[in-house]
């Protein structure tokens, strides 16, 4: 008999598959055809796939113990982290051509597809949401099962979150090479995508929720904690922040809602909590498996890891208005934002502390291991950007560095440096672990992307810094007469050098990633299979 | 907590765990460190004092306004005036003084200098360049080839109302779309192209009628642009003596020119800047070295 589940799915892809060929029809915006015959393609393919899979195993149930083991279900966490580092490697590409258009307008070629104004949502949406949403979701979907001892549910749940995310990626990031766009900071994708997220997002919720129902842990583990804060406020702030109105359903463009300063205000509640629970909150859930994993030590405070999870939960989500200081928004606003940063410092620190000191008694480690240690270092640039952050929230700091390149090089120590280092820490122990390998291909190669990446990051943020403080004490220069001492002009032209040297550092990040995924394939294709031992389950996920 | 959990004694360290274990991961029941929990209170002390100083809470409908009476809209306000003021002594001066007069005094001079500086880098440099050597479509500023006049009070005029701009006083000139608009066919514009590129010394096609070209260009032209290419600037129209074109100096450039011209538009900046700036402005184009 065919499933609930798989009925349920099949009927509602059907529906969609219509759906969309009906709009592919109907529309006179090419985009919108574009995307919509996309939909239509992918939800027709993904119903065969649901009915070529009930024939293939004759609709069994999958069990859900092997040999009294949890069989756990690694499918979808090997398809996210293979669409983390693709997408990773595109994102960073990108990434280095923008910094490369900063420096030499003339690489936009003119051409309305590879402008700077597109390219830079398409770097900065695939770094975070492909690249660290598929890092997110598929350690998520691992820590989950292995720490609640159970299997996830559903047979074609878990692959339709890891694929309609992977779907939404390829939609927002085609739309903003296509000028589809509704120009929100890290929310730019238009409405329709922004619907189809919030239908995976939700079913991303339940799944989790229904591994942690299924768990047969007394006790949720630390990360699962930080992984539901990350899934639930993302959902609330991804559907308060794209409240819109298309314009028909047949077009790509929408209205907000919001008008004013209240959507700016939205806007950076939305923006500035992107960083606390998606970049901030999900990986420190990553923090928390992988080193104590990794080191094979305990967690340093079982107490500190309450404390600072439930400070850090209700303090971060006040702290968005010191992105709009000196602006329209009321000063009261303006106050409460900064004071919260700052009050958010010692909570932020709290995961740093524990992620540093549950290395004591394997300090030595760092020596031999250079997966740990990269994710070692993660965490003190975790600490270095939540100390700079609160700092630069207060209103006479930020008035000498927003709008600087010292906002770029800040946001650069934390994504670089915090989150693709925590993030490569933990993939380079996934995948031995997912395709039962006894080792990494080489640890040589990682010693080389480790050392070759910090000089990028040190390079990145060490010339954004000059560059950012620079350009804003030129901004504020008088000459005696009272009249400014630079135009405009003058301070873009100061700052070739370090975008050079900027872009000098994104190159190194970039060769970095490519040794990395070098390695990562060598070590499925030609690494040393593990003794058939514990695992069971990730020889057995595959045939789903 | 429940006692109930296998508790343990870690090893290295000698601290008690929490007795809880998720695939092989335990925790280590150490307390919160001391400076850490200071820290956070300090932190929130701080914050605490910076709300009863600064506008922070808000209220049914209004807010905290604070002890210290601050205000950044007031205090924004306050500092733009002090600037002002800072500089009025001259800037007032500069109103009361005419242009011509304002070269004479050195003080005053320096003053307007250094506010024409200031004030080209970050109006008149995106379209004029930083040197104001300008581009294709944007005059050169440091030439004496001047479209509306170099005197004083032409660069003032142009400043204040701005060319082909939205303000009732702005200084019109319309070329027209000879060719396009079908005031002379494709061979009639080829000649009366070919007769100017001839009088400006670029090079000219073979066999195109230049005699013709002249007869096009007095009925046509010369209205404008003068008699002997001489231009007219009252109506704006360049001189075509001399290959220093403002769309090109090329024959092509030229046709293209009179088949379809392109009318660039200069905003006008009377409304945008104060008097004293845009008298600043004048003299400091006027100083460059082509005013008149």
């Amino acid at each position: 008999m065919v499933s609930l589940e798989e009925g349920g799915f099949a009927i509602f892809l059907v529906l969609l598959a219509f759906a969309c060929l009906i709009v592919a029809g109907k529309t006179f915006d090419q985009v919108m055809a574009f995307h919509a015959g996309i939909g239509a393609l992918i939800a027709a393919v993904s119903v065969f796939w649901i009915f070529k899979n009930y024939f293939d195993d004759g609709g069994e149930p999958i069990p859900q113990e092997i040999g009294g083991k949890p069989n756990y279900n690694m499918g979808p966490v090997k398809f996210g982290s293979v669409a983390a580092m693709v997408w990773g490697l595109a994102g960073f590409t990108v990434g280095l051509v923008i910094a490369l258009q900063l420096a030499f307008p003339a690489l936009n070629f003119d051409l309305p597809w590879t402008n700077f104004g597109r390219m830079r949502p398409l770097h900065t949406s695939a770094v975070i949401f492909a690249f660290g949403g598929n890092v997110l979701l598929a350690t998520s979907m691992y820590v989950v099962q292995r720490t609640s001892r159970a299997r996830m549910p559903g047979k074609i749940l878990p692959w339709f979150v890891i694929v309609g995310y992977n779907v939404f990626i390829v939609i927002a990031g085609t739309g903003y090479l296509l000028g589809a766009t509704q120009s929100k900071e890290y929310a730019e994708p238009e409405w329709y995508a922004d619907l189809w997220l919030t239908v995976v997002w939700v079913a991303y919720l339940l799944l989790f929720l229904g591994t942690l129902w299924k768990r047969k842990e007394p006790h949720i583990y630390v990360a699962n904690w930080f992984y539901l804060a990350f899934i639930v406020t993302i959902a609330m702030l991804h559907i308060v922040n794209n409240l819109t109105i298309p314009v028909s359903a047949y077009s790509t463009k929408s209205y907000i809602v919001w008008s004013g300063v209240q959507d700016a205000m939205v806007q950076w509640w939305y923006g500035h909590n992107a960083v606390g629970f998606f970049l901030t909150a999900g990986f420190l859930a990553i923090m928390y498996y992988f080193i104590p994993k990794r080191a094979d030590r305990p967690v340093y405070s079982y107490r500190l890891s309450i404390v600072h999870f439930w400070a850090l939960i209700f303090i971060y989500i006040w702290a968005g208005p010191h992105h709009l200081h000196y602006t329209a928004l009321p000063q009261w606003a303006s106050t409460l934002g900064a004071t919260f940063s700052i009050i958010l410092w010692m909570p932020s620190w709290g995961g740093m502390i524990n992620g540093l000191m549950t290395l004591s008694g394997a300090w030595d480690k760092l020596r031999t291991d250079p997966v740990l240690r990269m994710m070692v270092v993660s965490v003190a640039f975790y600490g270095m950007s939540t100390f700079e952050g609160p700092l630069m929230s207060l209103r006479s700091v930020n008035s000498l560095s927003h709008y600087t390149d010292w906002t770029i090089g800040h946001v650069h120590s934390g994504a670089l440096g915090w989150v693709g280092y925590i993030s490569f820490g933990a993939l380079y122990c996934l995948i031995p672990w997912l395709w039962n390998r006894k080792g990494l291909y080489s640890l040589k190669l990682v010693n080389w992307h480790f050392w070759l990446s910090t000089l990028g990051i040190v390079l990145y943020i060490t010339s954004m810094w000059v560059s950012g403080i620079m350009q804003g004490l030129m901004w504020r220069a008088y000459d005696q007469l009272g009249f400014l001492e630079y135009s405009f002009v003058e301070t873009v032209e100061a700052m070739h050098p370090f975008y050079i040297i900027r872009a000098l550092g994104g190159a190194l990040f970039l060769l970095g990633a490519v040794i990395m995924a070098y390695n990562l394939w060598m070590t499925v294709r030609h690494g040393e299979a593990e003794e058939a031992e514990a695992t069971p389950a990730g020889s057995l996920a595959p045939a789903e | 907590m429940a006692d109930t959990h296998d508790k343990e004694i870690d090893r290295i360290s000698g601290v008690e765990t929490t007795g809880h274990e998720w695939d092989g991961l335990k925790e280590l029941n150490n307390p919160l460190p001391r400076w850490w929990l200071y820290s956070f209170y300090a932190c929130i002390v701080w914050a605490a004092v910076y709300w009863v100083l600064y506008p922070s809470w808000p209220l049914i409908s209004s807010y905290t306004t604070g002890v210290l009476g601050a205000n950044q809209r007031t205090e924004a306000i306050a500092a733009f005036d002090e600037g002002v003021a800072g500089r009025s002594e001259f800037a007032d001066k500069i109103i009361a003084t005419s242009l011509e007069d304002i070269s004479h005094d050195q003080e005053l001079l320096q003053f307007a200098q250094a506010n024409g500086q200031a004030a080209f880098g970050d109006n008149c440099a995106p379209c004029h360049g930083s040197g104001a050597t300008g581009a294709e479509g944007y005059p050169n500023l440091q030439d004496d080839t001047w479209l509306w006049g170099g005197t004083l009070d032409d660069i003032h005029t142009t400043l204040l109302y701005g060319i082909r701009s939205d303000h009732d006083e702005a200084r019109i000139g319309e070329m027209p779309a000879f060719g396009r608009d079908e005031l002379l066919t494709r061979k009639e514009v080829a000649e009366v192209a070919n007769f100017v590129a001839s009088k400006a010394g670029v090079e000219t096609e073979d066999g195109v009628d230049l005699a013709a070209g002249q007869v096009l260009y007095d009925d046509n032209c010369a209205a404008c642009h003068g008699e002997n290419l001489e231009g007219i600037q009252e109506v704006g129209a360049p001189s075509l003596m001399s290959a220093n074109y403002l769309y090109g100096n090329s024959l092509d450039d030229i046709k293209a020119q009179i088949h379809a011209p392109r009318n660039g538009v200069m905003p006008a900046w009377v409304d945008r800047l104060d008097p004293a700036t845009i008298k600043s402005l004048t003299v400091y184009v006027h100083s460059f070295g082509g005013g008149q």
